[in-house]
């Protein structure tokens, strides 16, 4: 306890310390009961699905008709399909809902309880803090997806036939084939949410109360959801980050039209580039009082 | 009282016209010369308001100073703060915790946030913490369930998670019982052993009186003294207190025999002793007929400095 023994260890920077820090920081978010909710949640979207198909077809009702998200009538004939089906019904709203209240909290909710304090003497920098926060919101970003193709798959398995399959296009591709499409496609899903991600961190810093950053993240997805259906606007509407969403069932054609995915994945970027910029000038310059 | 000497080499925390004014405009702290020598246990003293958080916010790089310096550890603050405060250990306006984990999981969320902490210790040294602050029985409870002062406790022991050459310490033993007191008081005494700079703020003047070698009073956002604790009290005068059913008599005898500044009070009547002997003062009284049940001289505490400086009572420090 001597003081020269304090000072020596103060220099030792260890260079796999922020893997240290990001390691504790998925460990933190995902113990929270908050997140398991969320993740249990979107779990049962793609089972509520299967199972209604699943009735309504022993019904002897058609379970295509038009309605409903995409892909919806190809599922009894194979169960694969649900893994899309459940992506485009959850991606317009439960996923990001779950990633807005994610990524608000990150930082906000760390303020309210005053952990953020904490954190920063310890001192974990803030830089590197957001840089881990943005971390873990994108492997929340990841892990909420593969949760939603998982359940589907699993699910899909279970109530329907697997097997080789049709794209969009009419061509045949084989059952591998297109279980590494679904792979690709809950790829490019959970880079979608990015936009949302960051727009959320950048919230998360300009307020010290975890349940108002939550809000306003989820409130503004809702609003850019609402503002997209206005064709008046249509100078507006390539810039919002859902704008593109649906373009993942692209990658189910062939050839793959890659047109609006690339479109989707660079307003990704751009949102990440400028609510990160954003957030990381807020966040290093901020007067932390909570 | 205590002369200043802005960059002393082996003063622990030194600030140099420190001031914080926010974005509202209110001056929340005033030109601050604060200086902390190497080794003591300093008491940070002051109402309800007056900046005492504020400082602490700008020693622990918190807070931007609106002008003015703060080194700590020798070292400029915010600017150092990669360096200084792995060797900083503190606990800020109460403590912090994930309410959905333990206690040990608080602790190893802390030190993982700490660049220099080996991890490799880091488990040995979690449990060494928790030890020292008593936790060690509640270790896997979860914080949430915690009680007042058992997340004091916590708060502690995160600041204790390595050696430390300072801790700053802001009302470390709000929410314990006098028991709880008093094993933090030997804490702070045994650290302060070891060559640990110890910055306690406190708004019980009897624990700095008790546990400091130093301290400093702040006011609306200005430091009114600072010093060691023996030439902050000197700076009190001692008070005559007389206990009588007469009390307007024993006034006016008192002010003839030359004590000034008599206030009463009920049945009692204090002032400050004149320059004469106790007796002669005692005898007048008893002379002009007023009857004394008791009659002592009050020795000057950290309380009646305290109070000649910010002339406010002792709840002020809340």
């Amino acid at each position: 306890m001597s003081r020269a023994d304090a000072g020596d260890a103060a220099a030792v920077h260890r260079p796999l310390w922020t893997l240290g820090l990001l390691r504790s920081e998925l460990l933190t978010t995902l113990r929270r009961r908050r997140t398991l909710v969320l993740l249990g949640v979107l779990a049962a979207v793609p089972v509520l699905v299967g199972v209604a198909v699943k009735i309504q077809t022993r019904r002897g009702g058609s379970s295509g008709g038009g309605a409903g998200p995409a892909f919806l009538g190809e599922v009894t004939g194979n169960g694969l399909f649900l893994v899309f089906t459940a992506l485009a019904a959850t991606l317009p709203f439960f996923l990001p809902m779950a990633v807005g209240v994610v990524a608000g909290d990150a930082l906000a909710g760390e303020a309210g309880a005053g952990t953020l304090r904490y954190l920063l003497v310890a001192p974990a920098g803030r830089t590197r803090l957001l840089l881990v926060k943005y971390a873990t919101v994108a492997v929340f970003c990841l892990l909420s997806t593969l949760v939603v193709a998982a359940s589907a798959l699993l699910t899909g398995a279970l109530l329907f036939p697997l097997g080789d399959l049709m794209t969009i296009s009419g061509t045949g591709i084989s059952f591998a084939d297109g279980l590494l499409r679904a792979l690709l496609i809950a790829l490019v899903v959970a880079a979608s949410l990015l936009g949302v991600a960051s727009l959320g961190l950048f919230v998360s810093t300009l307020t010290d109360s975890g349940i108002a950053a939550m809000a306003t993240t989820v409130g503004l997805v809702v609003t850019a959801q609402i503002l997209d259906q206005f064709p008046q606007l249509d100078a507006v509407r390539p810039y919002l980050f859902s704008h593109y969403w649906m373009s993942f069932a692209d990658l189910m054609r062939d050839p793959v039209y890659w047109h609006d995915l690339t479109r989707d994945l660079g307003l990704q970027a751009l949102y990440a580039g400028v609510f990160g910029s954003a957030a990381w000038a807020r966040f290093t310059t901020k007067d932390i009082t909570a | 009282m205590d002369a200043v000497r802005p960059g002393a080499a082996d003063d622990v925390i030194a600030t140099c016209g420190l001031t914080k004014r926010y974005r509202g405009g209110q001056l929340a702290v005033d030109g601050l010369d604060l200086t902390v020598p190497a080794g003591s246990v300093f008491g940070f003293l002051g109402p309800n308001g007056s900046g005492k958080t504020t400082t602490i916010r700008m020693l622990m790089g918190l807070i931007e100073p609106t002008s003015g310096t703060a080194r700590v550890l020798g070292r400029p603050m915010p600017r150092a703060a990669r360096t200084v405060l792995p060797q900083v250990g503190a606990l800020i306006e109460g403590p912090a915790l994930y309410g959905h984990l333990c206690g040990r999981d608080n602790l190893l969320r802390y030190d993982a946030a700490d660049p220099t902490a080996d991890p490799r210790t880091r488990r040995a040294r979690v449990a060494g913490a928790l030890d020292r602050v008593g936790l060690a029985a509640a270790a896997d409870k979860r914080a949430r369930a915690y009680s007042l002062g058992m997340k004091q406790r916590l708060g502690l022991a995160a600041a204790l998670l390595r050696p430390r050459r300072l801790l700053v310490l802001d009302e470390p033993t709000n929410g314990l019982d006098p028991q709880g007191m008093r094993e933090i008081r030997t804490l702070i005494r045994e650290l302060a052993a070891d060559g640990t700079t110890v910055f306690l703020s406190s708004h019980l003047l009897d624990e700095i009186e008790q546990v400091c070698t130093h301290a400093a009073v702040m006011a609306r956002g200005r430091l009114l003294a600072q010093g060691a604790m023996t030439e902050l009290a000197a700076g009190a005068r001692d008070r005559l207190v007389v206990s009588t059913p007469d009390p307007a008599d024993a006034a006016r005898v008192l002010k003839e025999q030359g004590v000034a500044d008599v206030t009463t009070d009920g049945g009692q009547v204090t002032g400050e002793p004149p320059a004469k002997d106790l007796a002669e003062v005692n005898a007048a009284l008893v002379a002009a007929g007023v009857r004394v049940r008791g009659f002592t001289l009050r020795r000057a505490s950290l309380e009646d400095a305290f109070m000649a400086l910010t002339g406010e009572g002792s709840d002020v420090a809340g």
